[in-house]
């Protein structure tokens, strides 16, 4: 028979029952007998358990690799240490530099162009008067994002082919075709594009929620000491939602190098290569396509850990700068 | 964090009781102006698409098809729909969304339920466990190491097993869990109800709307996924739609980089097929948007 005590705060906080057998000191049940009085519990926590070892975790460990050579058919943890050589391998390789600066370029294009557009379509659609209109708009606003990216690609492909309606605008306007996906100058305009269309919607949602905790009567006041309606979402809207802000960049911070990796899979040929290659890609030529798993999982590491160290230096100074932030 | 169970009212509109300055009429309009001009954009392709999907390949090539279809006909859809490996991975599609969405919402209900009591010693530490795979991921390589050393290659398991719980997922249930009130599940376990008695008689049958939500995210991304078979699949009976559609696209794109028109896959094809593989998610899309809307409420950070 389970006992239910719920410490609701502090742990130490033990249940006024007076002591019972098998406590510890500070009134908390021993580990033992926790896990004894609740097993039904932690039988819930097997498989997850599990399946986070083998599946999360073992790959975690799998990136041995890095510095062991990789013997197919044998063990995934590789066979025998080889030290650096793999990570002084690809900091040699010329092609590395290259997909690497793709991978800032487009990284950073990703985070100053896309990131703050769900901001001011939000700020847009909260002066909006009318519910239906609202309404609609954001419903529209919402599908690209549950469109499986091989049909975003599709659409990209479609929209962008010489035949298709950009070309025909262009040449409407008097302009010359452009074949936007033989010329590695226009990928990245193209990714953007696509980009914006399938994330700005889906990404007002978190902000539309921060608006509508705003209290009114902040306004109010506002408008008593004669802001006007710019002022008003200077000083008022814009404060109110910035802990979302701050959050939500540090997320986008952290997805600074894993640039969109299928969409570019999809989309790219070696035509595009000088701007549309980037470090995931490369690794997944290399890795899955010629084999070299080893070599591969270095450049692998080597970006897991520079997005690490994103995400923690931006939360770092989110905390210190404006006071929120994810941990 | 604070979160809420009670989903705010996204579509509430601000009024004013002091009339409106000039400037600000004018940006009203402009501001109206320019929403309707991002929908239609946003739409567009979508417009653009069935045009083509009902016109004929003539039409296309000579870039005549932008809203309307031209030389209105069905018979691309008539094609599509008589190949036989077409329908094959669409019912693969089928079977690995509903199996993955199984397997999903068991593990992750239930480990969101555990992770929600507080009387569960190391809960921090389970937290911290999963949320760590938020952050830090195995990668590419590792990952496809193990699965094929598993010997998932060429099986459903490759598909359903490897991406069973996302952990944002995981985070939206388990703030839902926390808000239960803790009367209901101290009643019940005075009455005698064990915690597998609570969980599966009083939790759940209460909890159907998170349910419903995790249910349609997983669907959705399940039915979206293309890359964990493509990688693991090299039998094209076992490839899902996406998988089918994105070796049209590849098969179109390598003749046209090389300069040749004449051996694409028709862009009526293309399209045709794009249709029927997102036809299932924009009929049911209307009726579940509210749901999406609240699941990412529910996990929402509030400062």
């Amino acid at each position: 028979m389970a006992a239910l005590t719920t410490p609701e705060r502090a742990p130490a906080q033990a249940p006024p029952e007076g002591p019972r057998k098998g406590r510890r000191r500070d009134g908390r049940p021993s580990v033992w007998r926790s896990v004894k009085r609740d097993w039904r519990l932690y039988s819930f926590l097997v498989l997850p358990i599990v399946y986070l070892a083998i599946f999360k975790y073992t790959p975690m460990a799998g990136n041995i690799i890095a510095f062991r050579r990789f013997r197919p058919g044998g063990s995934i943890f590789g066979d025998e240490w080889v030290g650096l050589h793999y990570i002084e391998q690809f900091l040699n390789d010329p092609t590395f530099w290259r997909v690497f600066t793709n991978t800032l370029i487009l990284g950073s294009l990703t985070l100053i162009i896309v990131f703050p557009l769900p901001i001011i379509l939000a700020l847009m659609l909260n002066e909006v008067r009318t519910r239906f209109f609202k309404r609609f708009v954001q419903t529209v606003s919402y599908l690209p994002h549950f469109m499986s990216i091989v049909i975003v690609a599709g659409m990209v492909l479609q929209l962008t082919s010489l035949n298709g309606s950009i070309n025909q605008l262009i040449e409407a306007l008097g302009g010359e075709p452009v074949s936007f996906m033989q010329d590695a100058d226009w990928f990245r305009t193209v990714y953007i594009s696509s980009e914006i269309w399938q994330t700005v919607g889906w990404g007002t949602i978190l902000y539309l929620a921060a608006l509508t905790t705003i209290d009114d009567q902040l306004y109010e006041a506002a408008r008593i000491d004669g802001a006007g309606r710019w002022l008003q979402t200077w000083h008022i809207t814009l404060p109110g939602i910035r802990p979302t802000m701050m959050v939500l960049l540090i997320l986008n911070i952290g997805q600074f190098m894993a640039v969109g990796f299928e969409k570019i899979l999809l989309l790219y040929n070696p035509l595009l290569y000088p701007t549309a290659d980037v470090i995931a890609t490369y690794l997944y030529r290399v890795g899955i396509g010629s084999g070299s798993y080893s070599y591969s999982t270095a450049i692998g590491l080597f970006e897991a850990l520079i997005g690490v160290t994103l995400v923690l230096s931006a939360n770092a100074i989110s905390r210190r700068v404006s006071g929120s932030s994810l941990w | 964090m604070v979160t809420t169970t009670k989903t705010p009212d996204l579509n509430r509109v601000r009024t004013t009781t002091v009339s409106d300055s000039r400037g600000y009429r004018i940006f009203q309009v402009v501001n109206t102006t320019a929403l309707v001009l991002i929908a239609a954009l946003t739409l567009y392709p979508f417009v653009n698409l069935v045009a083509k999907a009902f016109s004929s390949e003539g039409f296309i090539v000579a870039g005549q098809v932008n809203l309307i279809p031209r030389g209105f006909n069905t018979t691309t859809f008539t094609a599509v729909m008589s190949d036989e490996m077409f329908w094959l991975n669409y019912r693969n599609t089928v079977v690995y969304t509903v199996v993955a969405t199984i397997i999903a919402m068991a593990l992750t209900t239930t480990f969101a339920y555990a992770l929600s009591r507080h009387e569960l010693r190391g809960r921090a530490f389970f937290i911290g466990i999963a949320v760590f795979t938020m952050f830090f991921n195995g990668g590419l390589i590792p990952n496809y190491l193990l699965i094929n050393a598993l010997g998932f290659k060429n099986t459903i398991w490759a598909i359903v097993i490897p991406n069973a719980i996302s952990i944002f997922n995981l985070l939206i249930m388990k703030s839902f869990f926390e808000n239960f009130p803790k009367d209901l599940e101290e009643a019940a376990a005075i009455d005698g109800l064990t915690t597998y008695g609570i969980f599966g008689r009083i939790v759940l049958p209460l909890s159907k709307a998170v349910i419903a939500t995790m249910v349609l995210f997983y669907a959705v991304s399940f039915w979206n996924n293309w890359f964990q078979a493509f990688l693991y699949m090299d039998r094209s009976d076992l490839y899902p739609v996406t998988v089918y559609l994105r070796n049209l696209l590849a098969a179109a794109t390598s003749t046209e980089s090389m300069g040749a028109d004449s051996a694409q896959i028709a862009a009526n094809v293309q399209a045709v097929t794009m249709v029927l593989t997102v036809l299932p998610i924009v009929c049911v899309y209307p009726f579940i948007q509210r749901y999406f809307v609240s699941g990412v409420m529910l996990g929402s950070v509030k400062g």
